[in-house]
């Protein structure tokens, strides 16, 4: 009896005891493939800024070279494309995010007639499709006879689109602010202005640093709504675009690299700023 | 030192314009929409008192001291800060400093900033400012606080930061909007008595809103009782307290009986089941008709000592330890009776017991009938 008793016991706790190891590591497992799924392409990509290609494309890892980074605006065009593409980036991020803190100032603070109406059409950019926006715009354009095609029309175009973003990122912050604090420092003597300056600004300024990396993000590789209204300039999405139809250079790989660091580089920034903040507050 | 400095300082403001109130409530009216927060009221605060503005939620206090500090512009009526009629004048030109329910300190801020802040926008600097932040601090006792943000310090912390940020000023007329709200019992008693010894050293106006009856009574020379965006009746803790014009006052400060009947006579009121009782000398003051009369429970004995007599049957007992609270059933309806537990042994009435009550007529009050007051 105890014979058979005891294998047949000894099943299904081995059983339990795969079953238990599989869900305790199933979280990891998990994460880990996700991980890989998100990071692979990044991976490859900066690999592959490192390669030695021999013909026209970067496809398949010849070697290891520096010579990529080391001439990173080798390739013709590419200088121009990135300074273009961050001029336009940096200008059109500063201008939205200012309108958009205003805009949102006044849509939290003040009730005027149409705010919800303006609400909504602040939500219209978002959730419109941005091939839809592109076309619209150049439309747009094209019935307006005085404008060409060129830097004005894209930075127009950028910040159009960023608004909302800005908007969207600084009302949240808003909403949560106690109004208390403004009229604590009118009581207290400060005119409208120094008001703004000395406790609304620094309130918000998180919000509103957020909402100038985000608009600057969006903008740096925005490329549908860009290639509808550039005429003949050409951004770096652009130039990656029309590069990649003949055979993609390295320095692609080089610039994305760069990119991609320098944003990973601000973030952690942003943590460790916020962290200190935090520990000091 | 500084506080004696201060005193005089605030004697002399008071003998230089004696007579002028500090403010003035000219018939003030506010209207959000349909809502009438505060319906034609006026108020005069004299220098240097501790009033307090006592109503139920929703009674127009907020808006009342809103509309003094700046945040809110009257729909009719003037305000006076003195002499000067400051309609249309934003907050930051007015003499008067807030103290907010929330506190509303800047989190961004230390604790020196934000006490500073109002001495920096009047342009005061370097050792000066210095000076006098850290003697405010010391004044509501958080010396050595000056280097923490507001969130590192405990509620009751805040809420001397908050005076201190006010008071540093050394405006005309200090406002309290429910100073002491969001602290628990034990530290609000406290925190009560601080304000008030505060009040008393610094010698500026305080007017301080309020909920709570006996937070009032314990800290304001003053009490303006308000009533839907109105003025019920306005005195001293215990004038308000024996002498209650009105059945709301009556009930909303401490617990009073009140027995309608009817004008019997000078003096004399004859209650619902016949009995006649005398009532304080003037205290009818020409009304006809029916009344309620007023007793409040700690007035009135378990024996037949007083000329005002009720027969009863005591219905339910508490012990409260101080004291014993009956509630007793008579022909003209419950009546709360609260006796001292002052002489040991004595053996207290239980249910069912019968007894007499009574009391004195200068305990009786007269308020007009209002049914429906509870
Ligand atoms: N900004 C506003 N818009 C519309 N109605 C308001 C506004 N402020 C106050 N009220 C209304 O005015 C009335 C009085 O409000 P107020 O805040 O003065 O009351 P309160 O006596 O301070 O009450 P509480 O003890 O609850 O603070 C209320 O009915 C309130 O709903
Ligand atoms: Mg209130």
């Amino acid at each position: 009896m105890s014979s058979i008793a005891v294998p047949t016991a000894r099943e299904p706790n081995f059983l339990a005891t795969v079953l238990a190891v599989v869900r305790r590591h199933v979280l990891t497992v998990y994460s880990f493939l996700f991980f890989a799924y998100l990071l692979l392409p990044i991976a490859v990509v900066m690999i592959f800024s490192f390669n030695n290609p021999t013909g026209k494309f970067n496809y398949t890892w010849q070697g290891f070279t520096w010579d990529n980074w080391r001439y990173w605006d080798g390739v013709p065009g590419i200088r121009s494309a990135i300074f273009l593409s961050l001029e336009i980036a940096v200008v059109a991020s500063v201008i939205a995010t200012a309108l958009g803190t205003m805009i949102a100032l006044a849509l939290v603070r003040y009730g005027f007639r149409g705010r919800a109406t303006t609400n909504i059409l602040i939500f219209l950019p978002l959730s419109t499709p941005e091939i839809v926006l592109g076309a619209s715009l150049l439309t747009l354009f094209l019935n307006l006879s005085f404008v060409t095609f060129g830097f004005w029309t894209i930075l127009i175009a950028h910040i159009m689109f960023c608004i909302s973003f800005a908007v969207v990122t600084v009302k949240a912050r808003l909403v949560g602010f106690d109004r208390h604090l403004e009229e604590a420092a009118m009581d207290l003597g400060a005119n409208e202005w120094t008001t703004f300056r000395k406790v609304t600004l620094p309130l918000t300024a998180p919000a509103i640093l957020a909402a100038l990396l985000l608009c600057f993000a969006i903008s740096i590789d925005d490329f549908v709504v860009t290639y509808f209204n550039s005429g003949s300039e050409v951004t770096f999405p652009l130039f990656v675009w029309g590069a990649a139809r003949i055979g993609a250079p390295a320095q692609v790989n080089v610039i994305g690299t760069a990119i991609f660091v320098v944003a990973l580089a601000a973030m952690l920034v942003n943590v460790v700023f916020q962290r200190r903040r935090e520990v000091r507050a | 030192m500084a506080v004696d400095e201060r005193i005089q300082q605030s004697l002399e403001r008071a003998a230089e314009s004696s007579g002028t109130p500090d403010i003035r409530l000219d018939r003030i009216t506010k209207s959000f929409g349909d809502i009438i927060a505060v319906d034609d009221l006026s108020l005069e605060i004299p220098r240097g008192s501790f009033f307090a503005l006592l109503g139920p939620s929703g009674c127009g206090k907020t808006t009342t001291l809103r509309m003094i500090g700046g945040f809110e512009e009257p729909t009719a009526g003037l305000i006076y800060l003195g002499e000067r009629e400051v309609s249309g004048t934003p907050p930051y030109k007015r003499d008067v400093n807030t103290v907010f329910q929330s506190y509303a300190l800047f989190p961004h801020l230390s604790i020196f900033e934000n006490v500073a802040f109002g001495l920096r926008r009047k342009g005061t600097r370097g050792g000066n400012l210095k000076g006098k932040v850290e003697e405010m601090l010391d004044l509501v006792q958080l010396s050595g606080y000056g280097k923490r943000k507001p969130r590192q310090l405990s509620g009751g912390q805040q809420q001397r930061v908050a005076l201190a940020r006010a008071l540093v000023n050394s405006p005309r007329v200090l406002l309290l909007d429910e100073p002491l709200g969001a602290l628990d019992l034990k530290l609000r008693k406290e925190m009560q008595l601080f304000i008030k010894r505060l009040q008393h050293d610094v010698g500026i106006t305080f007017i301080h809103v309020t909920h709570d009856q006996e937070e009032a009574m314990t800290m304001a020379d003053r009490i303006a009782v308000m009533n839907e965006g109105q003025i019920e009746q306005l005195g001293t803790p215990d004038e308000l307290y024996e002498r209650p014009q009105t059945a709301f006052v009556a009930s909303f400060l401490g617990i009073s009986n009140l027995l309608t009947g009817a004008v019997a006579g000078p003096d004399e009121v004859r209650l619902e089941d016949g009995t006649t009782v005398r009532v304080r000398n003037g205290s009818l003051n020409g009304r006809k008709g029916r009344v309620a009369v007023g007793i409040r429970p700690e007035k009135i004995r378990p024996d037949d000592h007083d000329p005002n007599r009720l027969p009863g049957k005591v219905k339910e007992r508490a012990y409260i330890g101080v004291s014993t609270q009956y509630i007793v059933e008579t022909p003209n309806g419950n009546i709360t009776v609260v006796v001292l537990n002052d002489r040991p042994g004595t053996v207290p009435l239980g249910p069912g017991d019968r007894l007499t009550l009574s009391w004195d007529p200068e305990a009786t009050f007269v308020v007009d009938s209002l049914e429906g007051s509870a």
